[in-house]
């Protein structure tokens, strides 16, 4: 039986003599990103900005007009609709009471609850999320302290496994990811919540794995080929670890991709976020943090022996790509 | 390369069993696997089972308030024992209680009496209050830090237990009652649908007084906010209603009584409290019993008012205040109240499972109803089967043989995850799902670098048994980097993160620490007993 391959045997790109282009293109991109986040804002969730999200599944697809009317003769606040999952469903966004009193939150759901059974025969309550002022600040704060946090700590994970070059260049790579994440969530005002953190620590955890086994294959170039340039070694390894690269993200847009379309509404924006995080953090690994070292200064010079085992060990004699 | 001992090929497999059968019980019902010698279950998340999570807060301000208020009449009390100290101008300003000394003679033997009330807090080495003398006659004594934080925390730790008792009434499913931080408790109530009976419930402190009326007062007045000394005003449901007790009241006013300041009897004397339907009326009331010290107070201090009221009182407001007919002997009694029979039945509930400590807030409110729960882990299965066919097919088609290796590893995975889910009596949730998912995207990573790692090598002309020894050998060290940093994200969002980040977080760990023995050690196995097997000269790889 013959295998796939989808990256051939002799694939060398020239990814580094690539490297102004790309550096340019990212730039463009995460200032753009960043501009759309400023300009157009996210769709925070009532994780982060407090009020009270009820889902609402009706019979029927209703008309989403005749639902805001219905909610609107409440007077409990501006709502915001929203087809969820389908057209049978629907995500209605009201502003949290203003008022002390524990019970308003309850009085404005139940008022909710009860105008819309009574308008749309068959309508049945999903879910209701209530999150006050004072919680969503923290979720806010919590969120963005978890993101720092996973950062800073890759980054000097990778300073101590490596040189400080791959620890700059891999934040930089990350925080371009979660950028362009942030961007697109803006671009597409899906409703950034709670699991869309999980999702960015997720894609921050995947796309560290990612660079690392690039940063890993130039580290061991670095020692097996001490003469060659680093613009050689550095091609070499991100063409040596292509096919895992290509191989391991198109498995996990697989698994994502099952997820996006069978994993049910609820997910869907996680997936969303994921789906791009993978993409954005193969290109970054590629394009970015690797081709980064080279403008930080990476040498190949001998340096002292970090802990990974030299590769002396194994005794053997490479032979170079060109060799093959 | 090919030495891999019987023992050890036997123990993995053994580990994996093991492991993978902790996962069983969690596919049958659960009263099915009850009988069952071992039986942990993975716990569902409201986001898939359906149910209320309530995250209230404790408004500790009345807390605070009422220590200081408290002190303040300590303090009288221990000055008026004899020999008298005379003192004068007590205060409660500011958070701190401050009153002169009208005999500056007097000044150590007021201190003395003032250091045996207070002691020491937490493991500061502070003292829960500090004295102080001004302009020595006068003595400021002020809350330290470590004296409220305790006084909160025990009121913290006896509320969260009230809210236990309260919600246990209710006869809901395994719910989950948690302190968080030093002023929260999150509730967690599977199934529960309308979370509006919890939050009546929990809505309310409950603190019930019965204390005398004053009926001396002058209700000129008392109308105008004028307590008499020991008194203090409460407001009355309505002048009009019956048991008022004062007559010429004026009428433009709204109606209150002034009450003695210290209780006959409280709700902590009570044993019992239930609904009845009142003999003469049939409205719903609520009847209580007194335990036999309250019962034997109650009964003196009525006996000695007869023809006097007294006042039901319950989170400061006056419930009615009946007359007292002739003493009260028994220690039980009704409290008529105009109630419905919910709000009768959830009086006597809040009654018996004592007052709150501290009045609790709902400040996040999150339910899921049982449809869309149900939905979202037939959605969740659904997504998660696909998923694996999808991988498995394609690392099939890519690496034949070692790729099909691989495909074991990771429906083991899976199930071994479920297994170290189930013995940490973990719970799945929605995100928890997607983060199944997400690691059988992973899990296979560790497959893809090894077998790269062995077409380079046998590219580079090495013998099948050299490249798949370097293969695992190189990879390994690259897949230990790349799990420990996946791992510090993982850990980061189980430290930091909140509800469902957590969640994603739990499977996440397993999953990496899991992943890592199923892809090398567990396929490491298998390739080395194919291999030794055949022998074969090539691979298909």
């Amino acid at each position: 039986m013959r295998l796939l391959k989808i990256v051939p045997d002799d694939t060398n790109i020239d990814f580094v003599r690539l490297r102004y282009w790309a550096f340019g293109l990212t730039t463009l991109l995460t200032i753009a990103a960043v501009a759309l986040v400023f300009i157009h804002r996210l769709n925070m969730g009532v994780d982060f900005v407090g009020g009270i999200m009820i889902e609402e599944k009706f019979m029927v697809a209703p008309s989403v007009d005749k639902v805001r009317k219905v909610v609107d003769d409440l007077k409990v606040g501006e709502a915001s609709l929203q087809q969820v999952g389908g057209p049978t469903t629907l995500s209605i966004r009201l502003p949290r009471p203003e008022s002390n009193d524990p019970a308003a939150t309850n009085q404005v759901v139940e008022k909710v609850k009860a105008a819309l059974a009574a308008n749309f025969a068959g309508a049945q309550f999903s879910k209701q999320d209530a999150v006050s002022g004072k919680v969503s600040g923290e979720l806010v704060w919590n969120g963005i302290l978890a993101v720092v946090v996973a950062v800073l700590l890759i980054g000097l994970f990778a300073i101590f496994r490596f040189e400080w070059q791959f620890g700059v260049s891999t934040v930089v790579a990350i925080m371009h990811d979660v950028l362009m994440t942030l961007g697109f969530f803006a671009l597409t005002q899906l409703e950034f919540d709670l699991n869309i953190v999980a999702a960015v620590l997720t894609i921050i955890g995947y796309s560290i794995n990612d660079k690392i086994v690039i940063d890993d294959r130039i580290r061991e170039n670095m020692r097996r080929y001490r003469k060659m340039d680093m613009r050689e070694i550095i091609n070499l390894s991100v063409n040596e670890t292509l096919p895992r690269t290509v191989m391991t993200s198109l498995t996990i847009l697989l698994a994502l991709v099952a997820l996006l379309i069978f994993g049910g509404h609820v997910l869907r924006g996680f997936t969303a976020a994921m789906i791009l995080g993978v993409i954005v953090g193969t290109y970054s690994s590629i394009y970015v943090s690797s081709s980064l070292l080279i403008t930080l200064g990476l040498r190949a010079e001998p340096t002292p022996d970090k802990p990974g085992k030299p590769n002396a060990a194994t005794g053997a004699e490479r032979v170079g790509p060109g060799n093959n | 390369m090919l030495d891999f001992p019987r023992w050890k090929v036997l123990s993995i497999f053994g580990f994996l069993a093991v492991l993978m059968a902790l996962a069983i019980p969690s596919f049958f019902p659960e009263d099915m696997t009850k009988g069952w010698p071992v039986h942990p279950r993975i716990n569902l998340g409201l986001d898939l089972a359906g149910g209320s999570y309530l995250l209230l807060e404790a408004d500790t301000s009345q807390l605070v308030t009422d220590r200081v208020n408290l002190m303040s009449d300590s303090v009288a009390t221990a000055m008026r024992k004899a020999p008298r100290i005379d003192v004068g101008d007590i205060t409660t300003d500011g958070g701190k209680v401050s009153f002169m000394l009208r005999n500056v003679a007097q000044l150590e033997d007021a201190r003395q009496r003032l250091s045996q009330m207070t002691t020491g807090a937490q493991m500061t080495g502070q003292r829960d209050w500090d004295i102080q003398v001004v302009d020595s006659t006068r003595f400021v004594i002020t809350p330290t830090k470590a004296g409220v934080d305790e006084a909160i925390d025990s009121a913290m730790s006896g509320a969260t237990e009230v809210v236990r008792r309260r919600i246990d009434s209710l006869g809901t499913r395994e719910p989950t009652i948690i302190r968080q931080g030093a002023t929260r408790i999150v509730v967690q109530v599977p199934g529960l649908q309308d979370p509006t009976a919890l939050k009546e419930l929990l809505g309310k402190t409950a603190k019930l007084e019965f204390k005398l009326v004053d009926t001396t007062a002058d209700t000129a007045k008392l109308a105008v906010g004028q307590s008499p000394i020991g008194d203090q005003i409460l407001p009355y449901p309505s002048a009009a209603g019956r048991g008022f007790p004062y007559v010429g009241y004026p009428a433009n006013k709204p109606p209150v009584i002034a009450v003695r300041r210290a209780a006959i009897i409280t709700g902590q004397d009570l044993t019992d409290a239930r609904v009845q339907n009142d003999s003469q009326t049939n409205a719903p009331v609520v009847a209580f019993q007194f335990n036999t010290e309250g019962g034997k107070r109650f009964a003196r201090t009525t006996q000695e008012n007869v023809n006097k009221p007294f006042a039901i009182i319950l989170d400061g407001s006056v419930i009615s205040a009946p007359n007292i007919e002739g003493p009260i002997l028994g220690g039980s009694g009704v409290i008529q109240g105009g109630f419905t029979f919910q709000s009768a039945n959830d009086l006597a509930i809040q009654l018996k499972s004592g007052a709150l400590p501290v009045a609790l807030k709902v400040i996040e409110e999150r339910t899921v109803g049982p449809e869309l729960g149900k939905d979202s882990i037939d959605a969740g299965i659904k997504a998660s089967i696909i998923a694996v066919i999808l991988v498995v097919l394609f690392m099939l088609v890519t690496y034949g043989r070692f790729g099909l290796y691989a495909n074991y590893a990771v429906v083991i995975n899976v199930l071994v995850i479920m297994g170290v889910l189930a013995v940490l009596n973990g719970t799945l949730t929605l995100p928890g799902i997607a983060g199944f998912v997400l690691t059988i995207g992973t899990a296979v990573d560790a497959n893809v670098l090894i077998n790269e790692r062995i077409r380079e090598e046998r590219r580079r002309g090495r013998s099948v048994m050299q490249s798949v020894e370097l293969g695992y050998k190189e990879a390994s060290r690259t897949i230990f980097e790349a799990n420990m940093t996946h791992a510090i994200s993982g850990v980061v969002m189980l430290l930091l993160g909140s509800g469902p980040v957590k969640g994603f977080a739990v499977v996440l760990l397993i999953g990496i620490a899991t992943s890592v023995f199923t892809a090398v050690t567990f396929t490491r196995m298998l390739v080395v007993l194919w291999l030794r097997k055949h022998r074969p000269q090539t691979i298909n790889i």
